[in-house]
């Protein structure tokens, strides 16, 4: 099998740095595996490590510091095929921590080789997350307040089905590669080396030294028994094929024509004019509420009711982000032509469910026309207003809290204000299916009657 | 005709869906989050990908990496995360990755207000990468343009190779509306131009009639190879200064040269105005409320609204315009895409409005401005 290395760019590394036996091991380990260039995708860090991609005639994907593991992540998705191999130093494992962590949960099928010479060779000499803490480096006594980390327990506990520790010198390098290579599932390599450039200038660090400390590190051997589990790939196209496909967003016919203003006027009014207050062609409401009372559920039902009038729809909420509690409010547009300006100027409806919504819109009320009908629900405080106030009491109509909203806009429907009794249950059955289609139809039912 | 009845955040998912892509990755980040949701329902069930990575710089990293291996891809998210990208951003600039980045803008700065819409990251789309290579940025009004620019920011991200954004607002990304679909007219969908398989593959080959390189995927029988750093032809790093000037020059003309192509606009001429407001995203709805309302009344406005801020449309501008007295620029922040306008109108006079509190500016606002003028 003839070699991977690169003729016209051989390795560049600083004499005697161990880099040169890991991309010769690299190289081998391909050559025993039968693999083509093609097969093959190296993607490399930042630093020394950076290099790596250079030397192979492989495809190669060198990218920003401490992020290859994302790149990879990402070719393998789409190339499930293909051996995606990362080389990363001590920097990049620091730096890119949490894609580190991650990659290990992860348990997409690729090889990542940490190139570990306890310092950020390229920069001068800096500490990494692995240098020793009585070690003399770049950054000053910096180093000496840091505990390292054993990357291949870090990667272990984090969920790695295969990590092992090698030394750059070992004659069964390539083997151990391979094996990591062949793993199916994320395998990780913490190769211990030299950096003759800058850490072994101040530190005594040899072959042999490393050889002896390799042997003293904790076992790793739980791991693979711990961490066995499906490849991520596979497992994902396995579950996702059997996911259904989604269907294609829900055309409304329009099967009505919209209730008409009281005296009969016709909706020709522009959207984009701001006389006021007539409601005919543009119709604003607002509901107010708390979290939990549905209120934004009742607001998608007014859009499709009015949908199926053939109106354009708009819907705007505005809620904290914790749920279940504060305020709920949702401000909605039906109108006769294309809605411009989406805020609300002057709804011809407010519905005030709870305080917490009402206390968030307070400084609407003031500007409220005559014709705007209020309606408000016993124990809301809202502030003075010009409005026509209808109050209801759905507690004492037996009606649930989450129910409200909708009651409300069978009111309004009873009225034949903004939406039809027929666009509201045509609303409803395009939004409900089954058991809950039939409770909030006798819900509007038996609201109708106590009407 | 016949409504759904949707986010914007929606249409911009089934739309990148329609242009065909097939991967996703994001971080979750209101108001983005709902792009998330629906690629998940859409991608995963026809054999495309989408992932939740662990944090916004692996999300776009993931997209590149599936790009580069021949995958239409999609990222969304806002302020907070596109500061996250920045540095994938420049590669993607610098190393020609086709990438649609949709940023569903809330208001900043930092963390700010989740729920709360703003255009203040218009200047830092543009430029929140290292080295200030040109990008693209298209900015929807409403959820038909969320639908269609979308397509089409698929459409240059495959031509240009490059990322092109989405310059999304949570006034327009999380609001529900009534879209016909049926009656779209749709972009034709590009892909990507592929180089020969039949002659040596060199990934920045670019000639002079196409100012794009012809692209190979990772995994192809051609050996490809990507890098963040500077390169030559062959993507090897090369310090050949003249080599470094003539790709710099090069990644700087191809999107400039395009422009004209792909500025999108909507305009609404008054006869007899003298004043042309200027705007783009949610804010030229209510724009075009005022200028309606304005006209009624007597008082001729005329309105112009961008839908291409990046590269500047400058030919559009400056013709437009010219006939005009004075402009007046009304913005959702504190003034920046003005300095674009002012820097193209010479000696016209640009009034400025920018409000970034949380709150649509008004059509009554903007009127307001306007008769002041």
């Amino acid at each position: 099998m003839p070699s991977f290395l690169n003729a016209k760019r051989p390795p560049v590394f600083c004499p005697g740095c161990s880099h040169s036996q890991v991309v010769n091991a690299l190289d081998k380990t391909f050559q025993n595996m039968g693999l083509a260039g093609e097969q093959i995708v190296i993607v490399s860090d930042i630093g020394c490590s950076g290099l790596f991609d250079t030397f192979f005639n492989t495809h190669a994907f060198h990218g920003l510091h401490g992020r290859a593991l994302t790149y990879a992540a990402g070719i393998k998705f789409a190339r499930p095929d293909l051996h995606v191999i990362v080389t990363m130093g001590d920097g990049g494992l620091g730096i890119g921590g949490a894609h580190v962590l991650s990659t290990c949960r992860r348990n997409l099928d690729l090889t990542l080789l940490v190139l570990n010479n306890f310092n950020y060779g390229m920069t001068g000499g800096q500490c990494s997350a692995t240098t020793p803490e009585e070690a003399r480096v770049g950054s000053g006594f910096l180093n000496r307040l840091e505990k390292p980390i054993d990357a291949c327990q870090v990667m272990g506990i984090a969920g790695a089905g295969y990590v092992t520790r090698a030394s750059a010198y070992t004659k069964t390098l390539p083997a151990t590669l391979e094996a990591a290579i062949r793993f199916d599932g994320f395998a990780a390599v913490d190769i211990h080396g030299v950096c003759t450039g800058r850490y072994t200038k101040q530190n005594k660090l040899t072959p042999k030294t490393i050889k002896a400390s390799l042997e003293e590190m904790p076992s790793l051997e739980s791991y693979s028994a711990l961490n066995a589990r499906k490849e991520y790939g596979r497992h994902y196209r396995e579950t996702a094929s059997q996911l259904k496909p989604v269907a294609s967003p829900h055309h409304i016919e329009t099967q009505f024509e919209p209730p008409r203003t009281d005296d009969g006027r016709s909706c020709q009014k522009s959207d984009f004019l701001e006389e006021k207050p007539d409601f005919s062609g543009r119709q604003e409401v607002v509901i107010m509420g708390s979290a939990g009372q549905r209120i934004i559920t009742a607001g998608e039902i007014l859009c499709l009711a009015g949908i199926t009038a053939g109106q354009h729809a708009s819907q705007k909420n505005d809620y904290p982000i914790t749920v279940l509690r504060g305020h709920s409010v949702s401000e909605l547009i039906l109108s006769e032509e294309k809605i411009g300006y989406t805020g609300i100027e002057t709804p011809c409806a407010v519905i005030a469910l709870a305080q917490e919504g009402v206390n968030r819109r307070r400084a609407m009320f003031g500007h409220l026309p005559p014709e705007t009908l209020v309606i408000k629900n016993k124990d809301v405080d809202i502030p003075s207003c010009a409005g026509k106030i209808v109050e209801t009491d759905f507690k004492a109509d037996r009606i649930k809290s989450q129910d409200w909203a909708l009651a409300a806009l069978a009111l309004l429907a009873h009225r034949n204000m903004v939406i039809s009794m027929d666009m509201l249950e045509a609303a409803l059955k395009i939004r409900f299916k089954g058991k809950v289609l039939e409770n909030v139809l006798t819900l509007v039912t038996l609201y109708r009657t106590i009407l | 005709m016949a409504f759904s009845f949707m986010e914007g955040n929606e249409a911009i998912s089934w739309a990148a869906y329609k242009a065909g892509c097939r991967f996703f990755a994001g971080y979750p980040i209101t108001p983005a989050t709902t792009i998330f949701n629906t690629m998940l329902k859409l991608l995963p069930p026809d054999g495309g990908i989408c992932i939740q990575g662990e944090d916004e710089i692996a999300s776009i990293g993931f997209c590149l990496g599936a790009s580069m291996a021949g995958m239409k891809v999609m990222t969304a998210t806002s302020g907070p995360g596109i500061s996250l990208y920045s540095e994938q951003i420049s590669f993607a600039i610098g190393s020609e990755i086709p990438i649609v980045i949709v940023n569903v803008q809330r208001l900043g700065p930092s963390t700010g207000s989740a729920t709360k819409g703003a255009d203040g990251d218009i200047q830092f789309m543009r430029w929140g990468n290292s080295g200030g290579q040109p990008v693209i940025v298209l900015v929807p009004v409403d959820i038909k343009d969320c639908y269609i620019l979308t397509m089409h920011a698929f459409n240059l991200a495959e031509e240009f190779r490059c990322p092109v954004f989405i310059a999304a607002n949570k006034e327009v990304s999380m609001t529900r509306e009534t879209i016909d679909l049926s009656s779209l007219t749709l972009p034709k969908i590009t892909n990507r131009k592929y180089a020969a398989d039949d002659t040596p593959f060199q990934p920045f080959a670019a000639s002079a009639d196409c100012l794009t390189p012809a692209f190979q995927p990772i995994g192809a029988k051609h050996l490809v190879r990507q890098t963040s750093s500077t390169h030559g032809l062959d993507g090897y790093i090369t310090t050949d200064s003249e080599l470094i000037a003539a790709n710099q020059e090069r990644l700087n003309t191809k999107i400039k040269n395009g422009a004209d192509r792909f500025t999108f606009y909507e305009e609404f001429m008054a006869p007899g105005a003298d004043t042309l407001i200027i705007t783009y995203g949610v804010t030229a709805r209510a724009a075009q409320v005022a200028v309606n309302t304005l006209c009624q009344n007597g008082h001729p406005v005329s309105l112009l609204v961008l839908k291409t801020l990046w590269p500047v449309p400058s030919r559009l501008i400056k013709t437009k315009s010219a006939p005009f007295k004075q402009i007046a620029v009304i913005e959702m922040n504190m003034g920046q895409y003005v300095r674009e306008i002012k820097r193209l109108s010479g000696d016209k006079p640009v009034k400025f409005h920018g409000c970034m509190n949380g709150d649509l500016i008004t059509p009554a606002q903007i009127r307001e401005v306007l008769i002041n003028a």
